[in-house]
């Protein structure tokens, strides 16, 4: 390397650090979201994510009084195998273990010139000893949060477990109807999946036949209809919350699908229409034209030639609408509450009811993450060109 | 837009009532959804708890009244709004400069660097996760364990170094810049995009230029980048305060709204769903809404300016 290259290096290096730096500010809280969501949760509490790959509690003291003669993994000695759980049970409590500890062996000290462990040693021996035989046997990562996640557990244990000796709480049936339990998050996914694929559709369908007006018609009042649109764009939709669930109330759409289905497209649409008719209307204006001397009609014009031509805007107005609704509490939380309950919904309501449920907490977050992630990555392009084309809606 | 009208083909003229056909199905939603309610809070907003009589009627003997204002009163002076509002100042000054700042300073970096498209998908990505989610994702980083075992990040961290665990979301003060930080996490994304196409758009000669006369790169960005996408920037800012006014899902998840954590948009539905108090929700939504008017002013100005270059 010469020194004119070293310098350049030199001078650039700041600004790695600082910007590999802020990216992994950025990644780490979710990093220890994933992490945590695959954890054990009597590990969650016991110690931080990022401890994951650490020796497990009590292998330390372990070493320190035990492996010397036992062995690494408890069974050196045939007659005292501390792999064995019928020998390990009578040891489960650090009281029983010190009694064990301070007894002579054939006629030597238990230990030999080792000192005994204090109190709190010997209770994270016998914690050991309990996963080194096999009574509480926990791997590091495992899907049982998932699983009780999705079908709503709230037991203290989990839900396999549960499930195996038969004692499950009466809401849960132990077969393939859990997936439907109204606590669960399989249940808020099918609903999130309910709201939202309409609420996309909707307003970009009905944008698209007023966008086109927008563009290729003409009609008195054009000008000052669509400028009031852009301003109409960032309205914060709390205005309407009251009236419309009055209006709800009175029609009994209050908790119903269609109900949220009309309020995303209503407030869906300036922003639908603003963006689709922006890149509508700086299509080339020689193709409209020989189209109509031709003899067609709107409509085939509409369908043959202005909705093929915007599908790139329609493809970032679709993912900005499925992010936007998909990621709403406020609209749901008015508008379906606890009768249709979608997984923002049913997150916010795990937060409130398990402060400390971390297990169950980062497992539903991350799957209510999955999908919108998946989506952001594969259309990153479209979303980020919807996001240049106009102002943000809400 | 006057001019093409002169080229439009006969066609476009034919048949008064095929415009309306096309737009006629989001005018109406539009009309119940956003023209409707509007009308219907403001009047509410001069109705009593349950929209049965004015709002005059709430009055108490004895205390300050507004007359038919009343629920304004309530809107404007009340001891929980103002906290409300303060926290909201705090909020925009906090949250915009952090994220109009960071994102600067990102999409400035970013474009120097080889890694630039990833560098800047990690830095967007929170932009694709709900609130709730990230208020999950941070309520743990934020976590305080009254026991010795710290399995929140961050006091981890501070006990690691020495320092005694701070329990960020309850106490007062600390917790709504926590709060800030989260949006400020979440939000910094989207400024950096917008920021980084109007920093690409500046063109390259004038920066070569005023580099070959001498000028160190502190100089050149902020006598010459800066100054030219300050346009952008303007628009970012408005629309980072919009945003920050409506949060919500945040101190919903977060806080509850409780320790001091009051926001506007959040005392809204509380009086609204936990109040029952629809006079008082519609005063604070339509106080919302003329909060953000200026903007709505400003976004048909911008529009109307780029029309007449189109």
């Amino acid at each position: 390397m010469t020194l004119e290259r070293f310098k350049r290096w030199l001078g650039s290096l700041p600004v790695h650090v600082v910007l590999l730096g802020l990216c992994f500010i950025w990644l780490l809280p979710t990093l220890g979201l994933l992490v945590t969501s695959f954890r054990p949760f009597q590990d969650v509490n016991e110690t931080g994510w990022w401890q994951v790959f650490d020796p497990p509690k009590g292998a330390r003291e372990y070493k320190q009084f035990c492996a010397a003669c036992h062995g690494d993994h408890g069974n050196a000695l045939p007659n005292a195998d501390l792999s064995n759980p019928e020998l390990v049970q009578r040891y489960r409590r650090s009281f029983t273990l010190m009694a064990a500890l301070s007894q002579e062996i054939n006629g030597q000290p238990h230990l030999g010139e080792t000192p005994l462990p204090n109190e709190n040693q010997a209770a994270l021996i016998a914690t050991y000893l309990r996963r080194l035989s096999g009574i509480e046997v926990r791997p590091r990562f495992t899907l049982d949060n998932y699983i009780d996640a999705i079908v709503g557990y709230r037991g203290t244990r989990n839900y396999r477990t549960d499930c195996a000796e038969g004692v499950q709480s009466v809401d849960l049936y132990c077969d393939w109807r859990d997936l439907g339990n109204p606590r669960g998050m399989g249940r808020a996914l099918l609903n999130s999946l309910i709201v939202t694929i309409p609420a996309t559709i909707l307003p970009i369908l009905v944008a698209a036949f007023a966008a086109y007006a927008f563009s290729w018609m003409e009609f008195p009042g054009r000008q000052w209809l669509f400028a009031l649109l852009v301003g109409v764009q960032i309205v914060p939709l709390q205005m309407a919350l009251i009236p419309v669930s009055r209006l709800y109330a009175q029609l009994g759409l209050n908790g119903t699908f269609p109900g949220i289905w009309m309020f995303h497209t209503g407030f869906g649409l300036p922003y639908a229409i603003f963006l689709t008719r922006n890149f509508m209307g700086s299509l080339p204006r020689e193709l409209f034209e020989s189209a109509f001397l031709d003899g067609a009609s709107h409509w085939t014009v509409f369908t043959r030639l202005a909705i093929p031509l915007t599908v790139p805007a329609i493809a970032s107005l679709a993912i900005f609408q499925f992010l936007w609704v998909w990621n709403d509490l406020l609209v749901a939380l008015v508008f379906l509450g606890g009768t249709k309950p979608v997984l923002t919904y049913q997150i916010s309501n795990l937060v409130t009811s398990l402060g400390g449920g971390w297990h169950l907490l980062t497992a539903a977050a991350f799957i209510s993450m999955i999908l919108p992630m998946i989506v952001f990555f594969a259309f990153q392009r479209y979303f980020i060109r919807g996001l240049l084309a106009g102002s943000i809606k809400g | 837009m006057a001019k093409e009208a002169a080229y439009v083909p006969n066609i476009l003229r034919q048949g008064r009532w095929v415009p309306w056909l096309y737009l006629g199905p989001a005018l109406v939603l539009m009309s119940v959804f956003i023209l409707y309610p509007g009308l219907n809070t403001l009047y509410l907003s001069f109705r009593n708890q349950n929209g049965s009589d004015w709002a005059y009627t709430t009055c108490l003997a004895g205390q300050p009244c507004w007359g038919i204002f009343e629920n304004y009163r309530y809107a404007l002076t009340s001891s929980i709004m103002r906290t409300a509002f303060a926290n909201n100042l705090k909020w925009i000054l906090f949250m915009v400069s952090g994220t109009v700042l960071l994102g600067l300073l990102i999409a400035t970096l970013a474009d120097r660097v080889r890694y630039e498209a990833l560098a800047k998908a990690i830095i967007f990505m929170p932009m694709a996760i709900s609130f709730v989610g990230a208020g999950v994702i941070w309520k743990f980083v934020y976590d305080y364990g009254s026991s010795q075992v710290q399995i929140g990040l961050l006091n981890a961290l501070i006990t690691a170094l020495g320092g005694r665990p701070v329990s960020w979301l309850t106490e007062p003060q600390i917790n709504t810049l926590a709060l800030i930080v989260v949006g400020i996490w979440m939000w910094t994304g989207f400024c950096m995009t917008v920021l980084s196409a109007a920093i690409k758009g500046v063109p390259t000669e004038l920066l070569e230029a005023a580099r070959v006369d001498g000028a160190n790169e502190w100089t050149v960005f902020w006598k010459i980048r800066v100054p030219l996408i300050l346009p952008t920037i303007a628009v970012v800012i408005t629309t980072m305060i919009i945003n920050v006014l409506k949060i919500f899902d945040l101190v919903y998840v977060m806080t509850g709204g409780n320790y001091g954590t009051e926001v506007i948009a959040y005392r809204l539905y509380i009086e609204m769903y936990t109040s029952y108090n629809t006079g008082r929700a519609a005063a604070i939504a339509m106080v919302l809404t003329v909060v953000i008017i200026p903007a709505i002013i400003f976004n048909i100005r911008r529009f109307r300016a780029q029309e007449a270059m189109r």
